[in-house]
């Protein structure tokens, strides 16, 4: 052990020692051949017979010293570094090349590392799971509050459980009036994420009651922006849509939850402080969903289980409102990321890809340069180097490139993913969450060496065993053919490569060219929505004034040039908000509970809002002005409802009832379908049926909610956004405490609807653009090298007759041809990949996974690139002049 | 640039082992002890004895120490440890079992 431990740390000592120790031997002998009659030289070639090579000698002794590796390793690795400086040119192209390659799969390995594989930001996350109640049409539906508070009660499978709905606050008092976002959650909601006050305290259990307090907590934003941050204000008391709360708490409004509205949270307020009366209806969906922890040791099937109990008890003892629901459970994680996470993991397969084009390309480099250092290599193996030893020391080259060439890509992904995701959030779930940490910095370590072994271990494999005596003969030009044959193969993969990824990109391209030109149902070009709040006093104005107000928002904002229809909204939008109601047909028995009755989804609006949407009216009319509070209740109901419930063509005139036998509407006409639930996934939704009713005819309970926070839609001609300032004005000529907020476009609705497929795209579509660039530099690597080697032959048969374009045809042929096998292995590889990636077909739309037109794009587009890539080369070996190439060996 | 082929190394072993059990010696001693007494039957390369000597010391059979000579040059002196008596013992009774069947091998017809 001691001499272990010596020889490595004190290895010049022991050597030295060596040394002495066989030089006494060497002297010993010759001592004695000299006493035998020897003269001194003879001696000395006597002693040295006798002993044998001494530097052989020392090499083996030093050998059993062990820590051998160890100093190879040191020697190989300051080789290494020298040989990288020699050609840097090679070197540089070497390490952009795996930059890029390691760089991609890193970056998208911090992506699937932060999305997937990090658990969630909470304490114990694995126990978190989402509530939500299912009906017979819906089984992720909103739970009512009613049923919430008894389930709360009555559970024995939750440690904590919460529920949560978004909402507005029109903020007045403290500077500007300010239309601010905010979270109406329960008491367990934030002692359960473990989230602690930055300032006071969370709401108490008795503050979950229905109507008795007023408390709000505030973000640590709003703290900063309204208050400086100050620590007094605890319990001073804000003004929200008019009505008087005081501040109890500060905490974070920055929470990755499955709820979409968290990112940016100003308010928070305990549910039972929500002004629409409808809270305390058992049977209302108010877009409430919960999130709960399991208990200790309790399974989410056990908890599933306890469940059912629980809403099969609500069943038996509110059988007309809760028969038929019951209670979706899922883990939060999944509920988070389960929708991306076949996609994420195809484009990790797909990035891959890329890496190996690119370690392909370094071998192919590598493999060029390996005849430059023919030579080197004869002579050390000439010297009694033995192939292992060779071979280690090119792959530590390998290693070492590939190291470099890592830390750069790791630097790349890093700055790239930040971009990225600041650009681009709303398309990732947990997106805030993906970084650089040491999972990704280990991965990203162990795949440059993997990548370094992969590339390094042909080139290395092939020139070590070189041909020694033909090498070092004079003028030995080693062995070209068969190089350059591997050259080829490996090319022609990557082309493969490069294939099946282009492939990928164009029929997801296609699938988003084809779901662009699918119709919404209504136009979404020169719509904007946004939120309107009157002025706080309205809150607590009559009926009668509110809607007075309203309709003369209405008539301000449609006599503003350039507006060519404005209507309201409240409930559901299409691909933006949802709100669904149960109803029966007149004339059919009256179900016996709501989950019985029929579900459709329910817009409630203006008079002009088809001429805003562009919706086809398609049988009878919509409102006019004379539908109001006072006049008969009507209703328009969609092609859907229509067909699946009046198939016989005759719903107009027809009566039906919504939720009770007192709420009875007649269907005055007959809309175009909207695909509410997304271009691409409407069709699949169970919930299409549509009514449309009259704001309004909206009961006075609702008008007195709308003042807080009413959904506007305008159509405009010409650029929207620059209409707003107009639309601004108007509102403040009419009522200077009027705020608008939150506006987009429908343009951005539609698209953020399709925001997972544009990611794809967008990474399938970089990747393959990569691959193809990869690809292409490539084939011009090996190509301008085989001129490079061929030149004698060139001139040769230039001599002999050829003309220039014969030779460029040579060039050209061979790189194409390479390319062509290239286009046929990708084919057969891509036809049987589609098959076997299910995942990928969901992301395909309108476009079959063998779909020839883009296979047959894909195919010309890289035969392009190769011609391309062949045809500098091969101008280059036109140019060569016969004398020239005969001439220099 | 070979190992003796002569030799397996293994037997070497057995050899310096033997002749250290008569007395610490120095490499070159070793050398021409080993030459002397198989009366020049066994002609080892001389230098394929430090291989041997580093590694059985390395195993811990034979110890080394730095010693004046007697003509007053400093020499490294090997020597025979516990350890390698019994190893000794074991790798000479292994030889007489070995050669003893190889003759019985070779005799018989």
């Amino acid at each position: 052990m001691w001499l272990r431990l010596r020889a490595l740390f004190r290895r010049d000592r022991v050597a030295r020692e060596l040394d002495d120790e066989i030089q006494f031997h060497l002297d010993q002998q010759i001592a004695e051949n000299i006493a035998s009659g020897m003269n001194r030289q003879e001696a000395r070639y006597a002693a040295l017979r006798a002993f044998g090579n001494p530097t052989v000698l020392k090499e083996e002794t030093q050998d059993t010293w062990g820590w051998v590796w160890l100093e190879n390793f040191g020697q190989d690795l300051r080789y290494g570094l020298r040989m990288l400086g020699k050609p840097p040119g090679f070197t540089a192209v070497a390490i952009l090349t795996l930059a890029l390659g390691i760089g991609a799969n890193t970056a998208l390995f911090s992506i699937v590392n932060g999305v997937l594989l990090n658990p969630l930001p909470f304490p114990d996350p694995s126990s978190l799971v989402t509530v939500a109640a299912s009906k017979p049409n819906f089984i992720t539906g909103s739970i009512s509050y009613p049923n919430f508070l008894d389930w709360h009660r009555i559970n024995q499978c939750f440690s904590f459980f919460a529920v949560s709905r978004p909402s507005g606050y029109l903020l007045t008092g403290v500077g500007d009036a300010e239309e601010l976002n905010a979270a109406l959650i329960t008491s367990d909601f934030f002692p359960m994420l473990g989230v602690k006050p930055v300032l006071g305290r969370s709401f108490t259990p008795e503050e979950d009651q229905i109507g008795i307090s007023d408390v709000v907590a505030i973000s640590t934003d709003l703290w900063q922006r309204k208050f400086g941050s100050s620590t007094d204000v605890i319990g001073k008391g804000i003004s929200l849509d008019g009505k008087g709360y005081t501040i109890v708490g500060v905490f974070p409004g920055h929470l990755d939850l499955p709820m979409r509205y968290f990112s940016s949270v100003d308010i928070y307020a305990p549910l039972g402080e929500f002004r629409n009366p409808v809270l305390s209806n058992r049977l209302a969906g108010l877009g409430i969903h919960g999130i709960a922890r399991l208990k200790p040791g309790v399974t989410i099937e056990q908890a599933r289980t306890d469940m059912q109990r629980v809403t099969n008890y609500m069943a038996q003892t509110y059988p007309d409102a809760d028969k038929g629901t019951g209670a979706t459970i899922i883990q939060m994680k999944e509920s988070m990321v389960g929708g991306v996470r076949s996609s994420l993991l195809l484009l990790l397969g797909a990035v891959g890809l890329v890496l190996l084009i690119a370690c392909v390309n370094v071998a192919n480099l590598l493999l060029a340069r390996g005849t430059g250092r023919s030579r080197e290599v004869a002579v050390r193996s000439a010297l009694g180097a033995g192939t292992s030893r060779l071979v280690r020391q090119m792959l530590t080259e390998s290693v070492l490139l590939a190291m470099l060439g890592g830390a750069l890509g790791l630097a790349l992904a890093a700055f790239g993913t930040r971009v990225a995701l600041t650009e681009l959030p709303a398309m990732l779930p947990r997106a805030s969450e993906v970084g650089v940490d040491a999972r990704v910095l280990w991965f990203s370590v162990l795949l440059s060496l993997c990548a370094g072994i992969l590339f390094g271990l042909v080139p290395a494999l092939r020139t070590a065993r070189g041909n020694t005596y033909e090498t070092l003969k004079e003028g030995g030009r080693g062995a070209v053919g068969s190089r350059h044959r591997t050259q080829g193969a490996l090319v022609a993969i990557q082309m493969a490569m490069a294939l099946v990824l282009l492939t990928g990109a164009g029929l997801v391209i296609r699938s988003l060219a084809q779901l662009w030109n699918v119709d919404p149902g209504f136009n979404p070009d020169n719509i904007l929505t946004f939120n309107l709040a009157l002025s706080p006093q309205m809150n607590s104005a009559s009926p009668g004034a509110i809607r007075v107000a309203l309709r003369n928002f209405d008539a301000a904002i449609a006599a503003v040039p350039g507006v060519e229809a404005e209507s309201f909204y409240w409930g559901a939008l299409p691909m933006y908000a949802e709100d669904d109601t149960s109803f029966w047909v007149a004339g059919q028995p009256q179900p016996a509970s709501q989950s019985a009755m029929n579900g459709a989804l329910s817009y409630t609006v203006g008079p002009d809002y088809l001429k805003v949407m562009r919706i086809p009216l398609l049988a009878g009319r919509f409102f006019t002005d004379r539908d109001d509070e006072h006049s008969k209740p009507v209703v328009v109901v969609d092609q859907v409802l229509a067909q699946k419930y009046f198939p016989n063509g005759d719903a107009v005139g027809k009566v039906i009832y919504q939720g009770s036998p007192d709420n009875a509407f007649e269907i005055i006409g007959i809309v175009g379908h909207v695909k509410q639930w997304g271009l691409d996934t409407d069709a699949q939704n169970s919930l299409r049926s549509q009514f449309y009713f009259s704001v309004r005819q909206f009961p006075d309970s609702i008008i007195t909610l709308m003042p807080s926070n009413t959904g506007v839609v305008v159509r405009s001609s010409g650029n929207i956004l620059g209409r707003m300032d107009s639309i601004r004005r108007a509102s403040d000529q009419l009522n200077k405490d009027e705020v608008i907020s939150g506006v987009v476009t429908m343009h951005q609705i539609v698209q953020s609807s399709l925001a997972p497929r544009r990611f794809a795209m967008m990474l399938l579509g970089s990747f393959a653009a990569l691959a193809l660039l990869l690809a292409g530099v490539g084939l011009y690597g090996v190509t301008a090298y085989a001129v490079g080697q061929r030149t004698n032959e060139m001139g040769i048969r230039m001599a002999l007759g050829a003309q220039k374009r014969d030779v460029f045809r040579l060039v050209v042929g061979q790189g194409l041809r390479l390319a062509l096998v290239g286009v046929a292995i990708g084919a057969t590889a891509t036809l049987m990949l589609v098959r076997l990636l299910s995942s990928f077909s969901q992301l395909l739309y309108g476009v079959g996974g063998s779909d020839p037109v883009t296979l047959a794009a894909v195919a010309i587009v890289l035969l392009g690139v190769a011609f391309l890539a062949c045809y500098i080369p091969a101008r280059r070996a036109m140019r060569v002049a016969p004398i020239v190439a005969l001439r220099y060996e | 640039m070979g190992k003796p082929n002569d030799l397996v190394q293994g037997t070497l072993d057995l050899l310096i082992l033997k002749t250290l059990s008569l007395g610490p010696k120095h490499g070159w001693a070793i050398a021409k002890r080993i030459q002397q007494i198989s009366r020049e039957v066994l002609q080892v390369q001389q230098g394929s004895l430090y291989p041997a000597l580093h590694r059985l010391e390395h195993k811990g059979w034979i110890r080394a120490k730095w010693a004046e000579t007697e003509t007053g040059r400093e020499a490294k002196f090997y020597s025979l440890t516990a350890a390698g008596r019994a190893q000794l013992g074991k790798e000479s009774a292994y030889w007489s079992r070995l050669s003893a069947a190889i003759n019985l091998v070779v005799e018989t017809e």
